[in-house]
């Protein structure tokens, strides 16, 4: 009976070899043990001896040709035996395939198909046979997934979240997006597995008309706040900074207050703007310019700067009007305000901010004045003290026109008042001569008319 | 370029080299007459002579430490462990001398030698023949650690480490020595410390060396057809380790998957997996989780050693459990 | 005589086992049923079987990777041995082990090893226990010449002097470490001059005539068991195949290998076993017998069951 010879191991790594040289020709009696060919292996140039006898009846493969591991390469049997049937079904593609090792590549190119569903979870499958000592560390936190090529270590798994609940887990990366965004991620609904917030859930959430702003929940501790940031000062901030301390710091200040009556002024106002272009019209603030220049001129006194230990009157009406910009103010001046229009002043004031903002304003177009104003009833506020603006001597703060109850003739009855703070500095100006310049500003916004002429 | 294999590619780095330095020798068990128990070292002998390809009988401690010896006053030594598991042997005079001498002599003496040898497991080798034993020596101040994966890596890893003053482990493979691929031309020397972007991605990096590279590309390429796109990085030197490589791809990516073929306690990719949460932390959208080796010496059965070292299907699994997240 | 003719056919045929089993396990490995290493011990039985004959139960052995004799000589069922190099549960390590690591803590095997030398001390470890406890046991260690270069070697031996271990050190010199001759590896030519330096008795012979082998190991065994001092011995003896299967055996000719094949301790215990008049037929049973019993492990191993994942890491702590 014919039997066929495979290629055998001749060494651990081996997964085919060449055909180096048959050491027996067809037709030859082969012993146990005799040599039957040379195999060149990954390794070494090996010895192939036969493990069988028998008749060398057919060579297979030929010198020089390579061979996978448990390739058939020879047919032994009985001198004249018919191998035909046995050829056949070795080229009718019934060739045996490997033993145990199915030759796969040592490296690469192993190409299963991608599992659909290796199951992989940090819970040992099921309980092992034999204990797993709670002494290996590894073995302490990580148990092998049965049937899985060596460890994957997997964090514990977490505790279920409630489906469209808010409040679920977040991984570092969203969290620091959800605060770039200005987002609460403890209030973003996850539509990821397990309820996990997404980078998209931030997104969206934070893109919602609905979305509260970043008022983190008092008594939120679950999120972490991100460490402070040292953000480098720009030089205009340093300018403020030094402008600002030095003047807190080297001028005495005090405050006068005063509420006003603006009832007349609004009116005036509403009556200048009538018919006039949205971008033309006059504010608040441009009649409060002209009233505190005019005001200046009423009480020259006033109009004074301490510069190097002396007294200096200005003869001229310089007004410097505090601008928000980002990251910080400017205070462009207009000059000669008490000898410009309203109108005047409103387009300059207009034409000065826009270029502050844009950054275009030129030093000396922000240097010179004699006296600020400050307005803030933009942004709601009712009252507060500005710090003085050296060299000068005074700075008005005006809040908001506020509508309230007033008495007229001895009844009550709507009326609209503004708070005025007047910040001196004490040696230029006393508590006086402050009041005075506060009673003639009065006298002009309480009878706008004046401001007019 | 030519194709060469990756024992061949170790071999004419040596040959180059011994060319070019006189005091660059080889040593070590069946280097010469036989040819190299893996073949590496094939041809050597009959081109160089006895006095520089050198047969030492089985006394790693002794040659190894001669070897250092010899490279205090001058030579420059290739010493090849027939297999790493064989250097457990010689560990203190690699530990205690080799890396220390610069140190502990106030930098008068530098040791400019090559430990170099096949590393991790082959098949079947069993309990004591199966160590990825770089885990132990990337920890060590005073070496360098080469993981070659390719066989341009290996040539070029070769040469650096013999012109290197220091003493450079070069970790190779019984399952990569057949490797072919491609080893360009000229005099190219690997930079210590350069990992390397193998294959790009988007969703997850991969970071992996030596052997199980291949794994993981394996494993990306499976992806390929539809799953997350893996961006596979090389390590290639683990001491010094370029983790940077590894964190900008992470800050792209958000997530890491870090395999390797030795136990899960501690090493190189523990210490990998460090540096990423530190500089990475807020790039990151998943836990980075380590594909490792079981936490257990080899066991000899086939089917539990295929089960004991991280392949293609750990790596995907791990993929998979990242970007769940 | 009698005695001895008895006692030669029990060694003829622990032999004769060592041999088959590694033919059919040599055959198996070339079919991929065996894994990793497989280093035969082919050519050199003479040496463990007639040393091990001069054992008690109660003593100690520890050995090479080349382990598989010992084991069978041991004790430990051929099945069991071959088991254990297919990989399966039922081997003696329970497939976890492999060829180079069989143990059987019943029979007193102590183990093979991988690390070259790195086992001496570890044998004399189980000499110092016995000593120790005062129970008269003996440990035996082979292992090649190529180990008397390690430092483990050295320093058991010198320990070994040193503490009046009761040790038996059996260099099994083949001659070659791997593909390195004695020559290229060691200064001297004889291996028992190491014990020179401690101070401690030797021996030196070659394993062909098995009788011979164990009458001058029980020497060094009654030396061990009565006066608790250890003996290097130098067992000279030759193995017929490569040092493992992936070994070409180039370094050596085909007409050495047949000059060494003709003081085969097979071969010579058989012309031996005819002087006593042991007849052909009486030798056929015994090969006969050995033959099935191979066969039967060969079976035996292929249908035995592999071990369950779970034992990955079962045995990592007590």
């Amino acid at each position: 009976m014919a039997k066929i010879i495979d290629l055998p191991k001749l060494s651990p790594t081996m997964e085919e070899g060449t055909l180096v040289r048959w050491a027996k020709n067809e037709g030859d009696t082969i012993g146990v043990d005799d040599l039957l060919a040379e195999v060149e292996t990954d390794k070494a140039t090996m010895e192939f001896r036969s493990f069988d006898k028998g008749t060398l009846l057919k060579k297979l493969v030929g010198e020089g040709q390579t061979a996978k591991l448990g390739q058939p390469v020879a047919i032994f049997g009985v001198p004249g035996e018919d191998i035909g049937a046995v050829l056949a079904a070795l080229t009718g593609g019934a060739s045996k395939s490997a033993p145990t090792s199915p030759a796969a590549p040592t490296v690469a190119s192993v190409s299963e198909p991608a599992p659909s569903a290796v199951a992989v979870h940090s819970e040992p499958a099921r309980a092992p046979a034999a204990p797993v000592s709670s002494s290996g560390p590894a073995a302490a936190t990580v148990a092998p997934t049965a049937g899985v090529a060596g460890l994957v270590l997997l964090p514990p798994k977490p505790a279920p979240h409630p489906v469209g609940e808010p409040g679920g887990p977040s991984s570092p990366r969203v969290r620091k997006l959800a605060r770039e965004k200005g987002v609460d991620v403890d209030r973003v609904v996850g539509t990821g597995e397990n309820g996990r917030i997404t980078a998209a859930d931030v997104e969206r959430f934070s893109s919602s008309p609905a979305a509260p702003s970043a008022a983190p929940a008092s008594g939120s501790v679950g999120a972490a706040r991100p460490a402070d940031e040292i953000k480098p000062a720009s030089q205009m901030r340093k300018a403020i900074a030094r402008r600002l301390v030095e003047s807190k710091q080297t001028v005495p200040h005090f405050y006068l207050e005063a509420e006003l009556d603006v009832e007349a002024m609004l009116l005036l106002r509403e009556q200048m703007n009538d018919g006039v272009e949205k971008t033309e019209k006059i504010s608040v603030n441009d009649l409060f310019i002209k009233a505190c220049a005019l005001a200046l001129n009423a009480v020259p006194a006033s109009n004074a700067s301490w510069i190097d230990g002396n007294i200096v009157l200005h003869h001229r009406v310089d007004i410097s009007v505090a601008v928000a910009v980002d990251d910080g103010l400017v205070t462009p001046v207009l000059r000669d305000a008490d000898r410009k229009s309203v109108s005047a002043i409103s387009a300059e004031v207009r034409e000065l901010a826009t270029r502050a903002r844009a950054k275009k304003l030129k030093p000396e177009e922000m240097q010179g004045g004699v006296f600020s104003i400050s307005n803030l009833g933009m942004f709601g506020i009712d009252r507060f003290a500005a710090v003085i603006n050296p060299p000068e001597g005074m700075i008005l703060a005006v809040g908001q026109a506020r509508d309230v109850p007033v008495v007229k003739a001895g009844a009550l009855a709507p009326g609209k008042r503004c708070s005025v703070t007047l910040s001196c500095d004490h040696r230029v100006v006393d508590g006086a001569l402050g009041a005075q310049f506060l009673q003639a500003l009065r006298g002009l916004v309480e009878r706008p008319v004046k401001i007019l002429r | 370029m030519r194709e060469l294999r990756y024992r061949e590619a170790l071999r004419e780095a040596m040959a180059e080299e011994m060319e070019r330095d006189e005091r660059v020798f080889i040593m070590g068990e069946e280097v010469g007459h036989y040819q190299g128990a893996y073949k590496v070292t094939e041809g050597l002998l009959a081109r160089f002579g006895e006095r520089r390809v050198i047969d030492t009988p089985i006394a790693e401690e002794g040659f190894a430490g001669i070897a250092i010896g010899a490279a205090m006053v001058g030579l420059r030594p290739i010493v090849e462990f027939m297999t790493w598991n064989f250097s457990a042997v010689a560990f203190d005079q690699i530990l205690s001398n080799a890396a220390k001498l610069r140190q502990m002599s106030g930098g008068q003496f530098k040791v400019p030698i090559v430990f170099r040898g096949p590393n991790g497991a082959a098949k079947q080798t069993a309990s004591q023949h199966s160590h990825a034993m770089e885990t132990f020596y990337a920890q060590i101040p005073g070496v360098k650690v080469f993981m070659p994966a390719t066989v341009a890596d290996a040539k070029a890893m070769m040469k650096a480490a013999i012109r290197d003053d220091n003493p450079v482990l070069i970790f190779e493979d019984e399952r990569l020595y057949g490797l072919k691929g491609e080893v360009p031309d000229g005099d190219v020397v690997a930079e210590f410390g350069v990992s390397q972007v193998r294959r790009e991605g988007e969703d997850v990096t991969i970071a992996t060396w030596g052997k199980m590279l291949w794994q993981c590309l394996d494993a990306a390429e499976q992806l390929a057809k539809g799953g997350p796109s893996c961006e596979v990085i090389d390590l290639r030197s683990l001491r010094p380790m370029d983790h940077e490589t590894v964190v900008r791809s992470v800050r792209k990516t958000g997530r890491l998957v870090v395999v390797h073929e030795t136990w899960p306690y501690g090493g190189p990719g523990a210490e990998l997996v460090d540096r990423v949460q530190r500089e990475a932390f807020d790039a990151l959208d998943a836990p980075v989780l380590r594909c490792t080796g079981r936490d257990a010496s080899m066991a000899y059965n086939k089917k539990l050693e295929d089960l004991t070292i991280p392949d293609a299907k750990t790596v995907l699994a791990a993929v998979r459990a990242v970007m769940s997240y | 005589m009698q005695d001895d003719r008895e006692l030669l056919l029990g060694l003829y045929r622990q032999m004769v086992l060592i041999r088959r089993f590694e033919e059919a396990s040599a055959k198996a490995y070339s079919q991929g049923k065996i894994g990793g290493f497989l280093h035969l011990y082919i050519g050199q039985e003479g040496c463990a079987v007639g040393a091990l004959a001069a054992l008690e139960a109660k003593d100690y052995v520890v050995t090479t990777y080349r382990d598989h004799a010992q084991a069978l000589i041991r004790g430990t069922s051929a099945r069991a041995c071959m088991a254990e190099l297919f990989g399966k549960v039922t081997g003696c390590s329970k497939g976890l082990g492999g060829s180079m690591h069989f143990f059987d803590a019943d029979n007193h095997m102590l183990g093979g090893y991988g690390i070259v030398g790195g086992h001496v001390p570890i044998a004399a470890g189980a000499a110092f226990a016995s000593k120790y406890r005062g129970d008269g046991g003996v440990a035996v260690c082979f292992f090649g010449e190529g180990s008397a270069t390690i430092g483990a070697f050295s320093e058991a031996l010198a320990l070994a002097a040193l503490w009046k271990l009761p040790i038996v050190f059996i260099c099994e010199n083949n001659e070659y470490s791997m593909g390195t001759p004695l020559s290229r590896s060691l200064s001297v030519a004889d291996v028992s001059q190491k014990a020179l330096a401690v101070g401690m008795e030797r021996d030196a012979f070659s394993c062909g005539d098995v009788l011979a082998v164990r009458d001058r190991v029980a020497v060094a065994v009654k030396r061990a068991r009565e006066q608790s001092l250890p003996t290097l011995i130098e067992a000279r003896t030759y193995r017929y195949r490569g040092h493992s299967m992936s070994d070409p055996g180039k370094y050596r000719t085909p007409d050495e290998i047949e000059e060494r094949k003709k003081s085969d301790p097979i071969l010579n215990a058989e012309t031996q076993l005819r002087a006593m008049g042991v007849s052909d037929a009486e030798l056929e049973k015994i090969n006969a017998s050995v033959e099935a019993e191979v066969e039967d492990c060969v079976r035996f191993a292929e249908e035995s069951a592999e071990p369950d994942e779970s034992l990955i890491e079962a045995f990592n702590y007590a």
